[in-house]
């Protein structure tokens, strides 16, 4: 069993780096990326079989996709403090001449990411061209993604709901980040998505829940009893519950800090609320 | 010289089918999608004989760009089935960012470029094709003239790493380049000798270029005829060669004339040899109904068109 403590130390730290990586070039995305830390901490530090180092296919490992690229700051931070790059790497957030561009690529050459992805709704189709490259592989690692909720109404991603559980892509864990806001206001005032569960099931999706995606061991046994549903026929959806900007009480439960960096004082605040657990960089 | 015979016709689609299939016994790392056009694209052969490789993806063009771009994660080398212009336009966003600029190993394969795919109409065909895909950065674009080179083509692309565009039609056109020919991608291909004018073209405007020829020659007009079958990288070094020697050329495409060959032509030469220049080519327009004979005719894509455009450009010759 994981130790909790260590993860959440590792979570505190991400939210620091999250908060100054934003703050120090005055754009990027902290809401979204605070509320997923706790999910990018587990899936990379539990969840996830990962060979030493990094090549593109990654044969013989579980690979993630991050659809909704936005949320850069956390994954960059993850992805440094697993060793991909060094952490150092993160000042370069968004400036001149980074592998860190403002949304992930690999056209820059970072270790660790796989995809372009920025432009919303894309991800799933890929996730799915990954998991079937593993079977014809013979590979039986896993294929994690995540994607926003806003992110659902690009239609390419229902495309691939369909595909996925009619062509029986059952080694896929798609995780959909349920904060219930987007740029202009919450998900229901925008576009009303409905039940997201009735509407994965509908399309043959074996589709669970976790309630409170920012506590650390309900995303820890949540993404567990994900992998056991896996090669049994039917993609795995996670609808992952969480508070957009979790974790500095200021930014929490609004979609006004989707976009949106803090200036000198907020930061300040921000990081009072998240004390330096492993080392700021 | 005659680097050429003719073979009879046959589609260039059909030259795509063949060499898939023969890169479906050679080549384990080949896999095809298909957005419900098997019977189209001629890729019956490949799924009969792999069919663990092949996927089917119904009409959902975006999802299976995302899908190649992601089977390539993997070591895949993944051939889409569309029409052309479910292969570009539809998709463009999606090409852009899951196989241009994260520089995946997907090939775009294009049946039914051009106007003519004939009687479905304006809807289906596409004219713009080359433009959109042209202006990729990365992206390698080959529009080969009939069924051998098709052929060729289609197996060359799978040792060539990165994302390409290969475009082909659906009507019989002439074949009449060699069937052992070698393809090199980038490698413009000099198929007549001539002195006066240089006529470059692409697709099954080629042999419409050497027709063309022909009836010059009676006139006695002496035209030099360049197969470019990839617009992109450009055979800049044998173009300008071919207008060094000439001093003007007419370019000759199934494809508006913005955007397309003509205009990478346009754009060499503007900057490294200015030269007079007609451009055989569709004037921004979109297409209609007709058999592809009364389109190519009332859009003027033919060998006359050609030789019209050459004895035009002869007058503006220095």
């Amino acid at each position: 069993m994981a130790n909790i403590m260590e993860l959440e130390n590792l979570a505190t730290q991400v939210r620091r780096d999250i908060l100054r990586m934003v703050h120090k070039v005055n754009s990027g995305h902290p809401g979204g990326s605070l509320g997923c830390t706790e999910f990018f901490v587990v899936l990379y530090n539990e969840m996830m079989e990962l060979k030493d180092g990094f090549d593109m296919n990654g044969i013989g490992e579980d690979l993630f996709f991050l659809s909704n690229g936005h949320i850069s700051p956390v994954f960059y931070s993850v992805l440094a403090r697993k060793g991909y790059f060094p952490i150092e790497e993160l000042n370069t957030f968004r400036l001149i001449d980074s592998r860190l561009q403002g949304h992930p690529t690999t056209h820059e050459g970072l270790p660790g990411v796989r995809i372009a992805s920025g432009s919303l709704g894309q991800g799933m189709s890929v996730a799915i061209g990954a998991a079937q490259a593993k079977k014809l592989n013979k590979d039986s690692h896993l294929i994690y993604s995540l994607h926003g909720d806003g992110e659902l109404q690009e239609g390419q991603n229902w495309e691939a709901i369909m595909y996925a559980a009619g062509k029986k892509v059952d080694n896929l864990i798609c995780t959909i980040d349920l904060n219930g806001q987007q740029i202009d206001g919450s998900t229901d005032t925008v576009m009303p998505m409905g039940d997201l569960k009735v509407k994965f099931e509908a399309f043959g999706w074996d589709v669970m829940e976790i309630k409170n995606g920012n506590n650390i061991e309900a995303v820890l046994n949540g993404m567990a009893d994900a992998k056991q549903r896996t090669g049994k026929g039917k993609p795995v959806c996670v609808l992952l519950h969480t508070i957009m900007g979790h974790g500095v009480d200021f930014m929490m439960h609004t979609h006004a800090w989707h976009g949106k960096a803090p200036n000198d004082e907020q930061l300040e605040n921000a990081l009072s609320q998240n004390a330096e657990t492993l080392g700021d960089y | 010289m005659n680097t050429y015979t003719d073979q009879g016709k046959n589609d260039t689609r059909s030259g795509f089918g063949a060499g898939l299939t023969e890169l479906g016994r050679t080549n384990p790392n080949v896999v095809a999608l298909c957005a419900d056009l098997i019977g189209s694209l001629k890729m019956q052969d490949f799924i009969d004989e792999n069919p663990e490789r092949f996927f089917q993806v119904g009409i959902a063009e975006a999802n299976m760009m995302g899908i190649a771009a992601g089977l390539t994660i993997g070591g895949k080398i993944p051939f889409t089935g569309t029409f052309a212009n479910f292969s570009t336009g539809r998709v463009y966003d999606q090409i852009r960012q899951s196989i241009a600029y994260s520089d995946k190993n997907v090939k775009i394969c294009a049946s039914h470029a051009g106007i003519t795919l004939g009687e479905d109409g304006a809807t289906h065909q596409i004219l713009e094709d080359i433009g959109l895909m042209k202006m990729l950065p990365g992206m390698t674009v080959i529009n080969p003239c009939d069924y051998n080179q098709t052929k060729a083509a289609t197996i060359a692309i799978a040792k060539h790493h990165g994302p390409v565009y290969l475009r082909f039609g659906r009507p019989k056109v002439a074949n009449f380049t060699p069937t052992d020919q070698k393809f090199e991608i980038g490698k413009a291909l000099l198929l007549n000798e001539g002195k006066d004018v240089t006529i470059i073209a692409t697709g099954h405007l080629v042999w419409e270029a050497l027709k063309a020829a022909e009836t010059l020659e009676n006139q006695g007009v002496s035209a030099e005829v360049i197969n470019i079958h990839t617009i992109k990288p450009l055979d800049a070094e044998a173009v300008l060669k071919s207008v060094k020697k000439t001093g003007c050329v007419v370019t000759a495409e199934e494809h508006n004339y913005l955007g397309g060959l003509g205009e990478s032509i346009s754009g060499l030469l503007a900057t490294q040899h200015p030269t007079p220049q007609e451009f055989v080519a569709t004037r921004d327009t979109f297409g209609e109904s007709g058999t592809p004979d009364q389109l190519m005719e009332k859009y003027g894509l033919n060998n006359k068109a050609i030789e019209q455009a050459v004895l035009k450009v002869l007058k503006r010759k220095g």
